[in-house]
């Protein structure tokens, strides 16, 4: 076995995105003993992540990760959450060690992921997700001179479209499936929300000349080996684009499975939390994407609640509430606007793989009647994975729901799963 | 811009910029990760760790995700499957 290192928090967040970062910061600062636990190799998660040709960071997140670094939190980098053996400790996998971690308070800031939908050809190299295209990009791949075709869903197209181009890429077409008029309204109602226009402004401005189809979805990616040309809708008409990328995410869905395991109850998908963040789980808070997907400045100010009600600054966090009330409802616009069309349930054809770590096609699927029955008779859902991109795939598709669980969260190796925690958790009632 | 280092995919040399990850520097090869169980070529999707499409032997250790390792100088790596 690897190197086995154990660590005491009062307070421990799961997660190194904004909201997680908020939480650590605010709890650290209020003098707790805070850990801040999260997969990626730096602090930033996938919004703020890092990487060798991006070092241009957003002033706000300069600013909350220059704060991180003064705020005393002990950051537990490439390590990655899979399994609690008993209340109060959580075990983390790095690459060659295991960590056990015990708190007194937990704070989910698991954040989300984007949502794959299956066409004919998704599953060809090159066909990426916007953001997975974006965070290889940041983590070296060279894009200058290639075509990349951006196909789905949300805001995050059009920013991934812009990070693209900035790395020199060529960006033949941005599909959009929402239709026009709802976007429109999205725009409109933008005004009560002076940081996202600017936003706006700033991404029109970097993404001038580029044709965004509103609408527009792709129908099949095409290619010998790998990815040569996708074929999308647009205007009500099938059109092919050669391309060497294809970069696609349907929106975003909230990373519940930690939650769920830890017992928060969910509601509408999204973990069930009061107005101090707290779930339904005992000294267990969440911030973020997993509370309804609102984007980064939501992810702020829920982390800062959390982190405060945490260490029992309920003042402090009181303080934030109405701030938080404004940006929810620009959550709400972005699942008015961003919701998905009925056209793309007949995207895949009998053949499609639908669940890619065991390649179960859709003819298979459509007979099935739940998803813990298509598990049982067809193994979807089983793979390494664990049903996180076809679990929301067929959850549109055939409107399944996932039903359970179950240790441990992520695959792990047998020895670290082996392990026999040693912690006694701290006693009760100094955290809150 | 970061100083390049090699890698070897596939037994083909591959410079990466420093801090480049495992998936790059296959993506760059333009290697399959890995092999799918009815034998299609498979390479990153999620770019974050959580599709394990990027799984592939780095060094030696099979169904490693190679999106979430940084490239090392001399490191072997391969299609998995």
């Amino acid at each position: 076995m690897g190197k086995y290192s154990r660590e005491q928090f009062d307070v421990l967040v799961v997660g190194g995105g904004p909201a997680g970062i908020a939480a650590a910061v605010r709890a650290a600062e209020a003098g707790a003993r805070v850990g801040m636990v999260d997969e990626n190799l730096a602090p930033g998660g996938q919004i703020w992540r890092g990487g060798p040709l991006e070092t241009k960071h957003p002033p706000a997140a300069l600013s909350w990760l220059e704060r991180l670094k003064a705020s005393g939190v002990t950051p537990l980098c490439g390590q990655r959450v899979f399994h609690q053996p008993q209340a109060g400790v959580l075990m983390a996998e790095g690459s060659d060690d295991v960590y056990e971690m015990s708190y007194g308070t937990l704070v989910l800031a698991t954040g989300a992921r984007e949502r794959f939908l299956p066409f004919p050809g998704w599953t060809l190299p090159n066909v990426m997700g916007a953001g997975g295209l974006q965070a290889m990009v940041k983590s070296g791949l060279p894009v200058r001179g290639k075509r990349v075709v951006i196909a789905g869903s949300g805001p995050l197209l059009l920013a991934v479209a812009s990070c693209l181009r900035q790395h020199g890429a060529e960006i033949p077409l941005i599909c959009e499936q929402a239709p026009w008029n709802k976007l429109a309204r999205f725009a409109a109602a933008l005004i009560g929300y002076p940081e996202k226009i600017v936003q706006g402004f700033r991404l029109r401005t970097e993404l001038a000349g580029v044709a965004l189809a509103t609408g527009s979805w792709p129908l099949a990616a095409h290619g010998n080996q790998k990815l040569e040309a996708v074929t999308v809708s647009r205007a009500g008409k099938s059109e092919k684009v050669h391309c060497d990328y294809l970069a696609c995410g349907f929106h975003l869905v909230p990373n519940t499975e930690l939650p769920v395991l830890l017992g928060c109850k969910l509601r509408n998908g999204y973990v069930q939390i009061n107005d101090f963040q707290q779930t339904t789980a005992e000294k267990v808070f969440c911030a973020g994407e997993p509370t309804g997907v609102g984007g980064v400045e939501l992810a702020l100010v829920e982390g800062q609640i959390a982190g405060l009600a945490a260490t029992g600054k309920m003042h402090a966090g009181r303080e934030l509430f109405s701030k938080r009330q404004k940006l929810r409802q620009f959550a709400r616009l972005l699942d008015e606007t961003f919701g998905l069309r009925s056209e793309l349930r007949s995207l895949a054809s009998p053949e499609t793989l639908i669940c890619r770590c065991e390649d179960v096609p859709y003819s298979r699927l459509r007979e099935q009647t739940s998803w813990r029955a298509a598990k049982l008779h067809t193994r979807c859902g089983m793979g390494p994975c664990q049903g996180r991109i076809c679990g929301p795939a067929t959850q549109f598709l055939f409107k399944w729901t996932p039903d359970s669980v179950r240790p441990p969260v992520f695959p792990a190796r047998v020895e670290d799963l082996a392990a026999q925690p040693q912690s006694v958790p701290p006693a009760t009632g100094d955290a809150q | 811009m970061p100083s390049d280092l090699t890698v070897r995919v596939n037994g083909q040399p591959i410079a990466v910029p420093a801090g480049s990850t495992v998936a790059v520097a296959m993506a760059i090869a333009g290697q399959p990760c890995r092999t799918s169980v009815t034998g299609e070529p498979r390479a990153a999707l999620c770019g974050m760790g959580i599709c394990f499409e990027c799984r592939a032997i780095v060094n030696g250790i099979p169904h490693s995700r190679t999106c979430q390792i940084p490239c090392e100088a001399d490191m072997e790596v391969s299609t998995d499957g």
